[in-house]
């Protein structure tokens, strides 16, 4: 009756699966493309990241609550996080490039505190809503009779063009030359006359608001509320530890492995110990097991290659 | 506003405190981080029964643990020490109560439990001073499963975070179902993705599904079941269906039902007035969690009536007797200090622009837990 020990996972599932973990890691990679660019060009270990993300989701919920547009709670959401990065920058970030990364954690940790009781103080304690939008809303079948969730596919699609516009403009534009330059050389780049404060800024509002976007499309089918960015952070730097700091190709591969090693561990790992355990400590044990799974596949990855998949410098 | 409010009734209270407080009760709850909403719930009912019973002569202390153990501890050592409260009371996560109650509790202090019931303080590890005022852990698991054998359910798909007490639901659960689980999954504490449970639900064949998911975990997996296309009937303990979390769900949780110890429609004059009052002051209705906070109070207040809490064997004898009049109707302790209760059926409704619940019958009736025989004093 479970499900089951000896029959062989239906072809439908493991293709739905595959699916969810894709768009797991498409949702990972956009929070993680900011923290790696920040990281790469500027030095700087934000730990404020998860609370730009949060940040996007508290917009969106309040605009598409007094609007009832998805759309304009999206570009809401991009805006406020962009300008709360900008200010972070301005204010705080720009005081710290110098100094160790121990400075940096403190004072991007004091950030979370300050970002999570101020959001408290403004919407209250309890979690907001935040719905998917009617357009995108049931589920559709995909061939080989898959019934998919229509918003998820959204989401896949969304992820993969940001990924697609990052790289052109990294790899196309002057912009992304520069931060490129600044990756790799950032005294001589200010020498070359590149105004370094003002690319640190734009990075970094560009950064934040690709979390601010993760946060509106994600709280939408999750739970809009404060602390919610913490857990993702986590999944973030493991992500841009595995595809190579600095890389938004590394962030992208680290993302999608990341994404599908946790959905598909999840399922996988219990049907494997079911094969020599009773359901219940096999639900157990694989549950946990499956809760390391990416952490054992960063290990992994960091044997392999000490500097990430694509990283350039250790 | 809130926390300045706080600050302002914490110096009030202190200021207060010095002159007149014949009793000190200590309160370590959930304030910030993710379950705040569960200990602001229970803060604000049970200062509203305070309140509403005139006395000046309590004073309570308030202290947010944030949801971590080690904070919780230090609070309670400094209670205990500097502040030597006579009474505690509070924590919301059984962890934390862990942490806490047993040490306290050894002191030689009361502790009178408005949340947390884990199954360890339930059995061999009770104590004499130890009151639990809202539930076992185990109990709403077990009437949803009552409930599952009544609705003909036959192979229900379960599945809870994988932590103590979710260990605990899913037993629970088990304990009064008749059926066969479809599957049992434990989930990582602090999910927000489903979509692989969803699906492997899909494929289980399953008839109906359970799930413990308190909090914001609730809200993921019922907005992405309701999105699934998937339409099998869904049982869950009230956690995932108060009044704080409805609003997030929306109309994915219309129509669920879920078990309970108290609903704002139980009908008796206490819960009329409370439910009235709660709405009145604080401007948003109760949820299952400021009924405990609430009873909890008056149960303290029951008991400080007849006796002083540095009588202890009169004291105790005094909260034995539960003589206070409870939201939930009939209340009375087991000889573990646990309640005797009758725990309910609910289905989400929607009136007006609020989602709340209705009582739809009982699921088990004058219910005890599974542990009370293990305790012994």
């Amino acid at each position: 009756m479970t499900l089951d020990e000896t029959s062989p996972m239906p072809l439908a599932l493991l293709a739905e699966q595959v699916l969810n973990g894709l768009q797991f890691g498409v949702m990972l990679f956009l929070m993680a493309a900011g923290l790696t660019l920040i990281f790469g060009v500027m030095g700087l270990i934000n730990l404020a990241h998860g609370s730009l993300y949060m940040i996007g989701a508290f917009a969106a919920a309040s605009v598409a609550g007094a609007t009832g547009s998805f759309l304009l709670a999206l570009v809401a959401a991009m805006t406020a996080a962009a300008v709360a990065g900008a200010l972070v920058e301005l204010v705080v970030i720009r005081r710290l490039y110098a100094r160790d990364h121990l400075d940096q954690v403190l004072a991007t940790f004091a950030l979370i505190l300050i970002f999570s009781e101020g959001t408290r103080w403004v919407f209250g304690s309890f979690p907001l809503y935040l719905d998917i939008p009617d357009m995108l809303s049931g589920p559709v079948t995909l061939p080989g009779g898959i019934e998919y969730p229509r918003y998820r596919l959204a989401l896949i699609g969304i992820g993969l063009t940001v990924a697609l516009g990052l790289g052109l403009l990294i790899t196309r534009t002057r912009l992304g030359i520069r931060i490129r330059a600044g990756e790799n050389d950032r005294e001589m780049i200010a020498a070359l006359g590149v105004d370094i404060s003002r690319l640190y800024t734009i990075v970094f509002a560009l950064g934040a608001a690709l979390a601010g976007l993760a946060g509106a499309l994600v709280g939408a089918i999750q739970s809009v509320q404060v602390g919610m960015g913490e857990p993702v952070l986590i999944l973030a730097f493991v992500v841009i530890v595995i595809g190579g700091i600095g890389s938004i190709k590394g962030a992208l591969v680290g993302a999608i492995l990341v994404g599908l090693t946790d959905t598909l561990g999840g399922i996988f790992l219990p049907s494997l110990f079911r094969l020599f355990l009773d359901p219940s400590s096999a639900a157990n044990a694989g549950a946990s097991l499956a809760s390391m799974a990416i952490y054992i596949l960063m290990a992994a990855v960091l044997i392999w290659r000490p500097t990430g998949l694509f990283g350039a410098r250790g | 506003m809130t926390l300045k409010t706080l600050l302002l009734s914490a110096g009030i209270v202190a200021l207060a405190g010095t002159a007149l407080a014949e009793t000190k009760v200590g309160m370590i709850t959930t304030l910030s981080g993710g379950g705040a909403g569960l200990g602001i719930d229970v803060r604000d009912g049970f200062l509203l029964a305070i309140e509403q019973s005139g006395r000046d002569d309590i004073e309570v202390i308030v202290e947010d643990d944030q949801r971590k153990p080690d904070i919780a501890v230090q609070l309670a050592d400094r209670m205990i020490q500097s502040d030597r409260v006579d009474v505690m009371t509070g924590i919301i996560f059984s962890n934390l109560a862990m942490a806490v109650v047993p040490s306290a509790t050894a002191q030689g202090l009361f502790y009178l439990s408005p949340n947390a019931g884990p199954s360890a303080l339930a059995g061999k590890g009770c104590h004499p001073n130890y009151f639990n005022v809202a539930w076992q852990n185990d109990n709403l698991h077990e009437a949803a499963g009552a409930y599952a054998n009544g609705a003909k359910y036959e192979n229900t798909f379960i599945l809870a975070p994988n932590y103590p007490a979710g260990k605990d639901a899913l037993t629970g659960f088990k304990r009064f179902f008749e059926g066969d689980p479809a599957g049992e999954l434990y989930t990582k504490l602090g999910q927000k993705d489903y979509a692989a449970e969803i699906a492997q639900i899909r494929a289980s064949g399953a008839d109906s599904v359970f799930f413990f998911l308190p909090g914001g975990m609730g809200i993921s997996f019922l907005k992405q079941y309701a999105d699934s296309g998937l339409d099998l009937p869904v049982i869950g303990p009230a956690f995932s269906f108060d009044q704080g979390i409805l609003q997030a769900v929306g109309e994915a949780a219309l129509g669920v039902v879920n078990t309970s110890q108290w609903n704002k429609d139980l009908d008796n004059a206490t819960n009329a007035a409370f439910v009235e009052s709660f709405a009145a002051k604080y401007d948003r209705l109760p949820s299952l969690y400021a009924s405990q906070g609430f009873d909890t109070a008056n149960l303290l207040l029951s008991a400080l009536e007849v006796a002083d809490p540095d009588d202890a064997d009169a004291f105790r004898t005094a909260l034995e007797a539960a003589d206070f009049s409870s939201t939930r109707g009939d209340f009375a302790f087991g000889p573990n200090h646990h309640p005797v209760q009758d725990i309910y059926v609910r289905r989400v409704i929607k009136e007006g622009d609020v989602y709340t619940n209705e009582i739809i019958g009982v699921a088990l009736e004058n219910h005890s837990d599974a542990y009370a025989a293990d305790c012994t004093y």
